[in-house]
């Protein structure tokens, strides 16, 4: 019964292989492959919106206002008379950054922290979680209208207010899977090897509590997309005529039955980039699933 | 096993579906034959004491629960008999007399006398009572100086009961406006026993506007007040004008969300809404028998420019800013048509003023001007920031105002949203360049729009200070012999004001409401005011088929 | 066991103080007072209301009164809404918004639980897939999206559900709960199949299957116990979230629920409205961070020896 589980020991001391492995499995599965495609796909188009995107995102045009998709204006017009998929187009630069750096903030932080307090246990442990019971608490409008008037508005604070209150969760949720793994045979196992705490979160614990997290974090990329909008409402974030997804998907709420396809696309936009997400992130899980790819 | 608990399952949703469907009859077919008016209030009221609110939902339920001396007549905006059977105004115009109708009552059976009003002015000035509206009382003897704490003694203000229904005022100077003031909520007259009986007289939070304890001299009385769900008020049989109100009761909601609004309107949950989205506008506008209501509002849109910043503390770049602006085009295309552009810091047509003609669209002019200021086609432009707070419409005019700077003049300018508080705080602080802001007429006189200008004002958050203006506004202007001149010396004022530039004009406010077509005796007005005592739902009106 | 929940909520003490002194001097900091409005109050007019709440006293004796208030359960009295105490509009909301919360919790457990543990018995299969998408809908669709969306359809369109209020007429609690718990359904069907998948794969499962068990019961009996894992861990933060959160939703469908009266506060800088709902949250957050921790627990077998049971 522990035989698998020591192998993985062997296994996972050389780390390399481990990723070799993943990406073969990984390159297997058809699905987390589009996903990646399209990912890419979408990347490459925000690093080169600012050369090949038909418009200018300023640029108005009053009379012509909210017009439905055409052959000038292929996803249609806002309310400006902007054309829409030059607005979708620099809005994914402003999110796919705000989603992903945001994002690996929360995940650095929340991952390493709910690691710490899991292995740890005792004291340690509940300082760290009551630590973010706290900033559970805490009223988050306040702490960003502050963090705005004191630093002023600049991407960087979004980034850092964005991560700041979605560690949080993920910390729970990391703290919970090291908690259950550590008194798991393998662990004892490699701390009777003597290998130093720091090793053993990195090289055992951290993969093997891969899958919840990588769920999650794909997970949290959409909404803190989404939670960038609110932001800019409250003042952070970005300015008009700038856009995002968020901001062109709370504009076209508000306006979906007399100009859907101002909600439509953009919403499509921020779908295909969460089903992408989900796709690579169940095939990464999977690839790095050492005891089920076993099976 | 698992198929009965599928069984089950279905049976729930089946039958909350069906549940679900008969809801039957909308609010607004049942309170037509009810004769209950369903009324979207836009928000929460923070209280219901006419002397600690300040907003217009609160008005509005106020103005339902209690009455002023006089009233508005909802067609002319002219004052009519409240608890004053009649007025007099002195020769001179420094005393009113107002004769209590002995028929006005308070709802719990109490007559009315000009006593209560002397206290309730006291309590309406008193500084402890924190009242934001005192100043609606400032032109009577002495008031100021009691609200401002620099007198204790009440008697020294210039209002005394000359008898149980006789009321006496002395104004400090002629103010042709202050009839209409007694129609405001600060000016109402409130029920001593009640207030006393819970509380000391100046306490902001007492329970006396409890359903159980309030006690009012309005056309209806409160019955339910559902935190954030719904205030509800009956015809009340002790107001003394109670065979003219027709409906038997309103019940206002406290509708926030716009979008929501209009949705409950559409389902006929509601008979008149607060607001109307402006993507909304074009699509109620094309139906034959619009409930779209679109009227005149006493209040401006403007932009505010700090004249103390660079590049603003240039005249020519402040009218080369204001020159810019096709308001038309604006108005047209963004505001679906829904405003008045304007030119100048009064509504035009404020009680016959019509204000003077300084400047208007003109691109060739605007360039000229800001070439001549040293930035020519935009060189050398340092840049500049428009403050706004955050709101969809807000946003919408500042997008298209900084394109069209942008092709008039070559100019860049950025946008800030903040959040309401901190808007405040800046506009407070003086700490923006350009500002976005509003000011709405609390009476009808050109006077409640140019004094916001005078050298350090409250409102006037510019930096503009002229001597000469000041002079016009608080000299002159009270002394003039009749409205002619007076309006004589608010066109020089207001022509020198457009002509330095502290603000730019954008639009005319107008009220926009979906108002069910049931609904009769709520004219438009340039006040926005609904007097409910003329409001009456149609029993017989039936969707046309 | 008994002395786990007593340790944390020996430890729910200082949490709660530190919340308390940092958000009392954090909205006190914020710019714009409770007092601004758009319409310049005077000095005067300005100095009576701070004086009425108190505002005129030093930082340091007001935070003391304040913790002297809450200590007999006082929030004390909102800027606000004169006239109304904290505890009142608390007592007004929270009913409501738990209920909301509740049966938005019911939805996501309902859809996301099914669609993960479903996923999860045939991964990488149509089955898998077509399950997953569909719970996912709910978080490409936020609330502000598919709260107007529905109510279009439902209300407006097909006039089968009332377009707001709660508890007024008939079926108008459906369309809020949907709204609100789809969001949270996509996370509880990500982590319930992420964690089923992580537990078929383990060995007792293999040992029960070895046993000649039907698939659903090994499923039931065994895995669930420990595929729910994560997803109780998330429920904890998840219903506290759902609380503070549903705010969006009440508003687009006129709920008197807390969630407004929170936001409001926020934006109105009503001090004592926002400590009273933060403090009344931070309980909340605490207790049922706990009582996560402890279904977490209890579902672990390896950690339930810990307290004991067995």
């Amino acid at each position: 019964m522990t035989t698998p589980a020591l192998t993985d020991i062997a296994q996972a001391e050389q780390g390399t292989s481990l990723w070799q492995d993943a990406w073969l499995r990984l390159r297997r599965n058809r699905l987390a492959v589009c996903g990646l495609a399209v990912l890419v796909c979408f990347i490459l188009i925000a690093l080169l919106t600012p050369w090949i995107a038909p418009y200018g995102y300023a640029q108005q045009n009053l009379e012509l206002g909210a017009a439905p998709p055409s052959a000038a204006h292929w996803l249609g017009t806002d309310i400006f008379g902007r054309d829409l998929l030059t607005q979708i187009m620099f809005g994914g630069r402003i999110s796919l950054a705000v989603g992903f750096i945001a994002t690996a903030v929360a995940l650095l932080i929340g991952v390493t922290w709910g690691a710490i307090a899991g292995y740890a246990g005792g004291r340690v442990d509940a300082v760290m979680m009551r630590l973010v019971d706290i900033l559970y608490a805490l009223p988050f409008m306040i702490f960003i209208v502050l963090l705005m008037v004191v630093f002023g508005r600049n991407m960087l604070l979004l980034f850092l207010a964005i991560g700041a209150v979605e560690w949080l969760t993920m910390a729970r949720i990391m703290r919970a899977q090291v908690q259950a793994l550590r008194q798991q045979e393998f662990v004892e196992a490699a701390i009777s090897l003597g290998l130093s705490p720091a090793a053993i979160i990195r090289r055992h614990l951290i993969p093997n509590a891969l899958g919840p997290i990588i769920v999650y974090t794909t997970l949290t990329i959409p909404s803190v997309m989404l939670l960038e909008a609110f932001l800019s409402f409250l003042g952070l974030g970005v300015q008009p005529p700038q856009t995002s997804w968020g901001l062109l998907i709370s504009y076209g709420a508000e306006t979906l039955e007399e100009y859907p396809w101002l909600l439509l696309y953009p919403g499509l936009a921020l779908t295909l980039t969460l089903f992408s997400l989900n796709f690579l992130g169940d095939g990464l899980r999977d690839a790095l699933d050492v005891r089920g790819a076993r099976d | 096993m698992r198929l009965r608990a599928l069984q089950f399952l279905w049976v729930l949703v089946a039958s909350l579906a069906l549940l679900a469907c008969g809801s039957g009859e909308s609010n607004v077919i049942q309170g037509n034959r009810d004769g209950i008016l369903h009324f979207g209030n836009g928000t929460e009221p923070q209280g219901l004491d006419p002397h600690v609110v300040t907003g217009i939902p609160e008005s509005h339920i106020v103005h339902a629960l209690f009455e002023g001396l006089t009233v508005k007549n909802p067609y002319t905006l002219e004052s009519e008999p409240g608890v004053a059977r009649s007025w007099e105004v002195s020769e001179d115009g420094l005393t009113i007399a107002f004769h209590l109708n002995p028929q006005a009552r308070w709802s719990n059976g109490d007559p009315m006398t000009a006593q209560d009003y002397v206290w309730s002015w006291q309590r309406a000035l008193s500084p402890a009572m924190g009242n934001q509206y005192a100043y609606m009382l400032y032109p009577v003897v002495n008031a100021e100086a009691f609200a401002t704490g620099k007198l204790d003694d009440f008697a020294a203000v210039g209002v005394k009961a000359l008898n149980e229904h006789t009321l006496q005022v002395q104004l400090n100077a002629p103010t042709p406006y202050f009839i209409q003031l007694m129609d405001h909520d600060s000016t109402f007259a409130v029920h001593r026993p009640t207030i006393e009986k819970y509380g000391k007289a100046t306490d902001r939070f007492t329970p006396w506007t409890r359903v159980e304890n309030i006690v009012g001299n309005g056309p209806f009385r409160l019955t339910d007040w559902q935190l954030n769900r719904r205030i509800t008020v009956a015809k009340s049989d002790t107001y003394w004008d109670h065979d003219r109100v027709q409906l038997n009761g309103i019940v206002f909601y406290p509708t926030e969300n716009i979008s929501s609004e209009e949705r409950m309107f559409r389902v006929g949950q509601l008979h008149y809404t607060q607001v109307i989205p402006l993507n909304k506008i074009p699509v109620y506008r094309a139906m034959d028998n619009s409930p779209y209501v679109n009227a005149p509002y006493l209040g401006t849109y403007y932009f505010l420019l700090n004249i103390n910043k660079a590049p603003l503390d240039d005249v020519r770049v402040r009218q080369a800013l204001a020159m810019a602006v096709d308001r038309e085009r604006l108005n047209n295309t963004v505001l679906h048509g829904s405003n008045v552009p304007a030119y100048t810091i009064t509504p035009p047509g404020t009680l016959g003023y019509q204000p003077p003609a300084v400047f208007k669209h003109d691109v060739a002019r605007a360039r000229q001007l800001l070439a001549e200021a040293g930035y020519p086609d935009g060189k050398g432009w340092p840049g500049l920031e428009l403050t706004y707070n955050t709101s969809e419409s807000h946003l919408k005019i500042a997008v298209a105002l900084q394109q069209m700077w942008k092709d008039a003049l070559n100019i860049d300018v950025t946008l800030a949203n903040q959040e309401w508080k901190v808007y405040l705080d800046s506009i407070d602080q003086m700490n923006f360049q350009m500002a976005r802001r509003g000011w709405i007429g609390d009476y009808v006189d050109p006077n409640n729009f140019l004094d916001l200008f005078l050298c350090g004002g409250g409102n006037n958050n510019t930096g503009f200070c002229d001597p000469r203006y000041d002079e016009m506004i608080q000299r002159r202007a009270p002394q003039a012999k009749n409205r002619e001149e007076r309006y004589a010396i608010f066109k020089d004022a207001e022509t020198l004001l457009m002509e330095q530039m502290p603000i730019i004009p954008i639009y005319t406010y107008t009220s926009n409401h979906l108002i069910h077509p049931s609904v009769q005796g709520m004219p438009s007005n340039l006040m926005d005011s609904v007097n409910f005592k003329y409001v009456a739902l149609d029993k017989n009106w039936k969707a046309q088929e | 066991m008994w002395r786990f929940v007593g340790s944390r909520l020996l430890q729910a003490i200082p949490v709660l103080l530190v919340v308390i002194t940092v958000t009392f001097f954090l909205v006190r900091v914020a710019p714009g007072g409770p007092f601004a409005s758009e319409k310049a109050v005077i000095p005067e007019v300005k100095a009576a209301l701070e004086a009425q709440y108190g505002l005129n006293l030093p930082l340091y004796q007001q935070y003391t009164a304040y913790l002297g208030d809450l200590s007999r359960g006082d929030l004390g009295p909102s800027f606000k809404y004169p006239g109304r105490s904290v505890n009142e509009l608390i007592a007004a909301g929270f009913p409501v918004t738990a209920e909301l919360a509740l049966y938005a919790l019911l939805v996501a457990l309902g859809i996301g639980g099914i669609a993960g543990v479903v996923a999860a018995l045939r991964p990488n299969t149509a089955q898998d897939y077509i399950s997953m998408s569909a719970a996912m809908i709910g978080i490409c669709m936020p609330s502000l999206l598919l709260g107007p969306l529905l109510i279009l359809i439902f209300g407006v369109y097909l006039e089968w559900l009332p377009v707001s209020g709660w508890g007024d007429i008939p079926g108008d609690k459906i369309l809020p709960s949907i709204t609100l718990g789809s969001a949270y359904a996509a996370y509880i069907a990500r982590l319930s199949r992420a964690g089923m998948l992580e537990v078929m794969s383990q060995d007792y499962i293999r040992t029960a299957r070895a046993k000649g068990l039907p698939e659903w019961q090994v499923v039931v009996r065994h895995a669930l116990r420990g595929g729910m894992i994560p997803v109780v861990a998330f429920l904890g933060p998840a219903f506290a979230g759902l609380l503070s959160g549903s705010f969006v939703v009440e508003t687009i469908f006129q709920i008197p629920g807390l969630g407004r009266f929170y936001v409001q506060a926020a934006f109105n800088r009503d001090y004592t409205m926002i400590l009273g709902s933060t403090v009344f949250l931070a309980v909340l957050i605490v207790l049922f961070n706990l009582l996560s921790d402890i279904i977490a627990a209890w579902m672990n077998p390896r950690l339930r020896s810990q307290f004991g049971e067995h």
